[in-house]
């Protein structure tokens, strides 16, 4: 199941900071409102993606994993 | 609140709660390649999620700023510390296990290996989110470290007073 993105990001293979520091980047590239769709590998993304929305205030659509891989949709809030 | 976040669960980290900004400072006075990467990967993952992020080197921490292969140093003491402690991120040894140069090589293979982000990356990633670096005129006087020596993103030399001033202003302070 898939939520509508606006813009895609493939964070597989990295390790921390550079998830966090590429969603940051990616964020800045669609408009506030729209959501963009990342798949990451590293299991920390699982709290660290929860605590950059918390920091950040950008709504964190939903997160899901299937086997290795970490599924998520953030929407821009401001 | 920031209590509740990831971060803020660092033993190291002082918060304070009459912060004025949103904002990390922190002073790095290791030139140890852990604890330097210790340092850029707090300041990225700050200034990811959205923190002002203000890194205040000294001391040994200066060979994380300074240009590769620089020589540094003016009287004879002044150049044997330039020539035994040169600077630039990929001299940058690990505090334990270094073994001459063998530690430093396996970590860097080892991080390679699993995809871990390099110090250079780090160092990027920190000045493309805007990350200020400021070195310490004192210890760059002492060390006989002129500013050609550190890299284009820093700032002119500064003193405690403006490292205090930015501190006095931040949530999270650190000591690396």
């Amino acid at each position: 199941m898939s939520e509508q993105a606006d813009k895609k990001l493939d964070l597989k293979g990295l390790l921390c900071p550079m998830p966090v520091v590429k969603i940051a980047k990616g964020i800045k590239e669609v408009e506030v409102g729209q959501v963009i769709e990342a798949e990451a590998s590293d299991p920390g993304v699982m709290a660290d993606i929860p605590a950059w929305c918390k920091s950040t205030g950008h709504e964190l659509v939903k997160m899901e994993r299937v086997d290795k891989t970490i599924k998520f949709w953030v929407r821009r809030k401001a | 609140m920031l209590m509740d976040t990831a971060l803020s669960t660092a033993t190291v980290a002082n918060t304070n709660p009459n912060a004025t900004k949103n904002k990390l400072s922190m002073v790095v006075l290791s030139g140890d390649m852990d604890k330097v990467m210790a340092a850029f990967l707090i300041a990225t993952g700050a200034a990811a999620s959205g923190m002002e992020v203000t890194m205040f080197f000294t001391f040994w921490g200066f060979k994380a700023i300074q240009k590769e292969g620089v020589l540094t140093g003016k009287s004879l003491m002044g150049r044997m510390l330039g020539l035994m402690n040169r600077g630039g991120l990929s001299v940058l040894g690990p505090s334990r296990l270094n073994m001459g140069g063998l530690g430093r090589w396996m970590f860097k293979l080892m991080m390679k290996q699993k995809g871990a982000a390099s110090l250079p990356e780090l160092y990027d990633a920190a000045v493309d989110l805007g990350v200020k670096m400021m070195p310490c005129a004192m210890t760059m006087d002492v060390m006989e470290i002129d500013p050609t020596a550190f890299k284009s993103n820093c700032t002119e030399p500064v003193g405690v007073a403006t490292f205090i001033q930015e501190a006095a202003e931040s949530k999270i302070t650190l000591f690396i």
